[in-house]
């Protein structure tokens, strides 16, 4: 029956080879996903040779082999993190019972629809920033571009081996439907909103893979720790290749910083007129890109109080952030937790039960691990000897997801009018005007070691190649 | 729940919170909007478009007000304003906090309003579209399953579901299981798939097990809607030319004691644990043509007192749960209720008269499923004819004063046409051939009274009442009756005459209001779901119910 040489095409250490129920779905699937990447993926790119990194085993020389290949040939694997023996599940209900091998009846629904909400945002950001390629500020950022995408399809991959491993025929019908779903589209939209907005310039994919692949590392994190062992060591996997998308991020957005303060100190100034006028983002622009993407971020983890996260904690399939460092019983029974609620149009603290504040637990985890990139970025503005700092907003801050959406609340963290929203919004958000000026600096840069002007080149390059290494080769 | 303040079932559109009302044509459009923040108690909040009993009153309100204020509206489509949320059902929060009473009370009008969707449509041509626009669960499946089609948004994740047992320990108590099976005809197998799975069904699954009629796109959807909402108006025959007729606030007196409306009575006395509903007959001059009924609009008799009858019912049902005993009384002139019935029969396909005589049909059937007990008192001075005799035969037992010496003033009930099917029960039966069986011969009798003014003992005869103590006998033979009554076991009662109301023909409805109710009310008072471990109480906290596994 098989077509496909297992280990060749598909590096695995799942015992792909022996294992037919798989292989059934993976044939099945497989083509599916291709014709997806050739629809979907990256716009005009599927001759291109692409210096990328492919994991082939989970070993240290294994994880990350770098050749020129071409996208549609990459090899998409499938990679759980080696069995730590004896797992014990550390947290819930089933504390200190064995973590299960495969999925409890009683938990089946639950399981599947976090499996199904994280796959689903893999592809998504892949249909989110299919255009980007055609707007490259260099081949050295286009191939970083790419190496996410075919990180996020592989990732992809993780969650569909998940369902057709584990969830039976309901298993394979999800995969075939995060296929079937399409970013923006209005007839088969992605699952999260956040995930249907495009990504329309460099800026916001920067700010994305800074801000928003960071609630990816969270969401994986906290799926790490799950009493379901083959979820435990898949999301622990992947972990590894989030790093690479926040580092795409956090460096992007640092070199576009270095850009404009070199740029300030030239020209002596920091009317963002002028700054424009020669050709990179203005500070102010930038922090409003942050405060946009932060704000539509921490949308991400959910209501303040719910009681899925309740659900999800104590019966074992949803950890908190690094679990296994806390100290405390594990079972948070009669805890309580601070949220800050919006009522009667205040911002007000509230004490409710730990359990179902853990949205929110797992948020003010994420805000403090942005806050710390945030400031490797004002660090690069102190050396230019500029008087700027970015900051994040205020957590209340343009949100539409929990109690806090009923108000309008400044960066500052005010409880503000209506009127004075409107008034100021162009202030804290990116404006139309501001989006048309990023977009105006979009210009396709290829030629080896050439940057676009709003951003500086990096220090080094990928595995140790030159900065003006022929990193895409366009055939 | 706390009963601190009376329940009011009275409201207005411009008093909603949770619904919209818009009209186009033959179509209007109920949207659900529910605002978390303005549950009936506090304790909870409505979030997803959850419902609570003061989300169904106001529901409960448009559907009338389209019956009355709007007979151009062929077809209602109710839909929500939500993204990506049709209903998820009733607000489990509600019921977690809520008392046994509550719960019972909250689904038995729940279900009459779900039945009254389907009563319209089958009586009146008011036709209801589901317009299922989002996640679809529990309660809001139900509601959905009580229109005549429903059309699910097939946007790859917009389910429908009935997640009460595998999620909740309980069962889709608002007629989600009957309607499954007697109205949907889903195969049981695929019903016990669905009703085990919380996510639900979605797109052209949930279409070929039966769950919906149609699926369409999100961009196909709105125009799909309309097009199916047009094609359900064309088979309604409802007025494009009527005059609606506005329903204003009820004149109603609330004392502490009594209840005061100007064709309805109900007083209180809380020592014997009754209440007395008096009913009065129409006064002076009535309407005689189509052009007077239209005129009179809301102040008719037959629509003013199915009102008043029907908000006094609903009010005592929930408000007043220690008066386990209603004596039902009617006053006034036996031939004016006669000359109402004519009336009624003679333009009951006019769409005005038919939708009061439905409002009646329904007013009189929450009687039939209201957990009291129903004595009638027949007295001088009382007009228990036709329509209103149905009053009568609604009640568990009638006591009929018998004056042998005084034909005059002895008191005298009758049959008229509209005792025969205008007003029938939820199993589609007359009461009288409810109370016969349908048996030939007492048919045969009863038919042949029709017209005729029948003392107790002629009624007895008859078989019409219970029991026709004379002068002599009445005060005490009523009053130990009543007394004797009210000291039994309350819950006792209600098992034994919900079974002897319901005594012959099952329909869909009789199986929601019989079976499932009586399954559910188990299973709600069971450990299983109400205990410290209940399901149902630790829904929402992160914990884990915790069953005795013992079957019973």
């Amino acid at each position: 029956m098989s077509s496909i040489n297992y280990s060749e095409k598909i590096p695995n250490n799942v015992d792909l080879s022996a294992d037919r129920t798989l292989q059934r779905a993976l044939e099945q699937w497989q083509p599916n996903y291709l014709q997806w990447w050739r629809d979907m993926g990256p716009d005009g790119s599927l001759d291109f040779d692409v210096y990328l990194r492919t994991a082939v085993s989970v070993d240290p020389q294994g994880w990350a082999q770098f050749d020129h290949v071409k996208m549609p040939d990459y090899r998409w694997g499938i990679f759980l993190n080696p069995a730590e023996q004896d797992r014990k599940i550390h947290f819930g209900d089933h504390k200190g019972e064995a973590a299960w091998q495969d999925v409890p009846g009683e938990h089946r629904a639950n399981l599947r629809r976090i499996i199904v909400t994280q796959g689903d945002t893999e592809p998504a950001s892949v249909e989110q920033q299919r255009h980007l390629g055609l707007t490259c500020p260099s081949q050295y950022d286009l191939r970083n571009l790419f190496q996410v995408n075919v990180e996020e399809g592989r990732h992809l991959w993780a969650m569909v081996y998940l369902l057709h491993k584990h969830f039976g025929r309901d298993g394979r019908e999800e995969a075939e439907a995060l296929l079937e779903r399409r970013s923006g589209d209005e007839d088969t939209p992605r699952i999260l909103q956040a995930f249907n907005e495009p990504t329309p310039d460099w800026l916001s994919f920067f700010m994305f893979t800074y801000f928003t692949d960071r609630d990816g590392k969270f969401q994986l994190c906290a799926l790490a720790e799950s009493s379901f062992d083959p979820l435990a060591r898949t999301t622990k996997f992947m972990l590894t290749e989030e790093a690479h998308h926040m580092f795409v991020g956090e460096s992007g957005v640092s070199r576009i910083i270095q850009r404009t303060c070199q740029a300030m100190n030239e020209l002596k100034t920091d009317d963002p007129a002028r700054l424009r006028a020669a050709g990179v983002i203005d500070l102010p622009t930038l922090q409003r890109y942050l405060n946009f993407h932060f704000s539509v971020t921490i949308d991400l983890f959910g209501a303040d109080e719910s009681s899925n996260a309740a659900t999800f904690y104590s019966s074992g399939l949803k950890g908190r952030y690094e679990e296994g460092k806390r100290t405390d019983d594990h079972q948070l029974r009669g805890l309580t937790y601070t949220v800050l609620k919006g009522e009667d149009g205040r911002l007000v603290e509230k004490e409710v039960p730990m359990l179902n504040a853990l949205n929110e637990v797992l948020r003010d985890d994420y805000i403090k691990d942005s806050v710390a990139g945030v400031e490797r970025w004002n660090k690069v503005i102190d050396k230019a000897g500029i008087p700027f700092r970015l900051t994040t907003p205020h957590k209340a801050f343009h949100r539409n997801i929990g109690s806090q959406a009923s108000l309008k609340v400044a960066p500052d963290g005010r409880v503000i009018t209506q009127a004075e929203w409107a008034a100021r919004v162009d202030d804290w958000l990116p404006s139309a005007t501001d989006r048309a000026f990023v977009t105006s600096l979009m210009g396709r840069v290829v030629e080896p070691g050439k940057f676009a002007n709003w951003i500086a080149p990096p220090m080094i390059g990928i595995n140790r190649q030159p900065v003006d290494f022929e990193y895409v080769r366009f055939n | 729940m706390s009963q601190d303040t009376p329940v009011d079932y009275q409201t207005s559109p411009a008093q909603y919170h949770h619904w919209k009302l818009s009209f186009d044509g033959p179509l209007a459009t109920l949207t659900a909007d529910v605002d978390e923040n303005a549950g009936l108690r506090d304790g909870y909040k409505l979030k997803l478009n959850s419902y609570d009993l003061g989300v169904d009153i106001e529901l409960h309100d448009a559907v009338n007000r389209i019956r009355f204020e709007h007979p151009e509206v062929r077809t209602v489509v109710v839909t929500s304003a939500k993204e990506k949320v049709f209903c998820s059902g009733a607000n489990i929060f509600m019921l977690g906090l809520s008392s046994h009473a509550w719960k019972v009370n909250f689904c038995k009008f729940t279900n009459e309003t779900r039945n009254g969707l389907e009563d319209s449509s089958r009586h009146s041509g008011l036709k209801f579209l589901a317009a299922v626009n989002g996640s679809c669960a529990g309660g809001g499946y139900e509601l959905a399953l009580s229109c005549d089609e429903i059309v699910l948004v097939d946007d790859r994740s917009s389910a429908v579901s009935l997640p009460e047992v595998p999620l909740l320990g309980v069962l889709p108590g608002t007629g989600g299981l009957t309607r499954l099976t007697d109205k949907r005809r889903v195969r049981h197998d695929l019903a016990d798939v669905f009703c085990t799975t919380n996510e639900g069904v979605r797109g052209q699954k949930a279409k070929d097990w039966r769950l919906v009629d149609d699926i369409a796109k999100p961009a196909q959807f709105a125009a799909r809607v309309k097009e199916r909402a047009l094609a359900l108006a064309a088979q309604s025959d409802r007025p494009a030319d009527g005059k609606g007729v506005a329903l204003p606030p009820l004149s109603r007196a609330v004392e502490a004691d009594a209840l005061r409306y100007t064709h309805v009575t109900v007083e209180m006395d809380r020592a014997r644990r009754t209440a007395t509903f008096t009913v009065h007959a129409p006064q002076g001059a009535q309407p005689a043509d189509i052009a007077a009924i239209e005129a009179a609009a809301a102040v008719w008799y037959p629509l003013a007192m199915a009102r008043e009858l029907d908000d006094a019912i609903l009010w005592m049902r929930t408000n007043e749960l220690e008066l386990g005993t209603w004596l039902i009384k009617t006053s006034g002139d036996a031939a004016a209720v006669q000359a109402l019935d004519a009336s009624l029969l003679a333009h009951a396909s006019h769409w005005l008269v038919r939708e009061t005589i439905g409002l009646m049909r329904r007013c009189f059937a929450r009687l039939d499923v209201s957990s009291r007990s129903l004595f009638a008192l027949i007295e001088p001075g009382s007009c228990f004819v036709g329509s209103l005799l149905e009053l009568a035969l609604a009640c568990d037992r009638s006591y009929m004063l018998m004056l042998p010496d005084d034909a005059a003033a002895t008191p005298k009930i009758g049959l008229t046409e509209a005792n025969f099917g205008l007003l029938p029960m939820v199993t589609g039966e007359a009461r009288v051939a409810r109370r016969f069986y349908d048996e030939a011969a007492p048919m045969a009798a009863a038919r042949g009274a029709i017209g005729q003014l029948l003392d107790a003992d002629a009624a007895l005869a008859l078989g019409l009442v219970t029991s026709n103590p004379d002068d002599i006998d009445w005060a005490d033979e009523v009053r130990i009756a009543i007394e004797e009554r009210v000291a039994m076991s309350p819950d006792a009662l209600t098992g034994m005459e919900a079974n002897l109301r319901f005594n012959g023909r099952e329909n869909m409805m009789t199986r929601v209001f019989s079976r499932l109710t009586a399954w559910q009310n188990w299973i709600f008072q069971r450990p299983n779901a109400v205990g410290d471990k209940g399901a149902l109480k630790v829904y929402g906290k992160g914990e884990k119910a915790a069953f005795d596994w013992r079957r019973v």
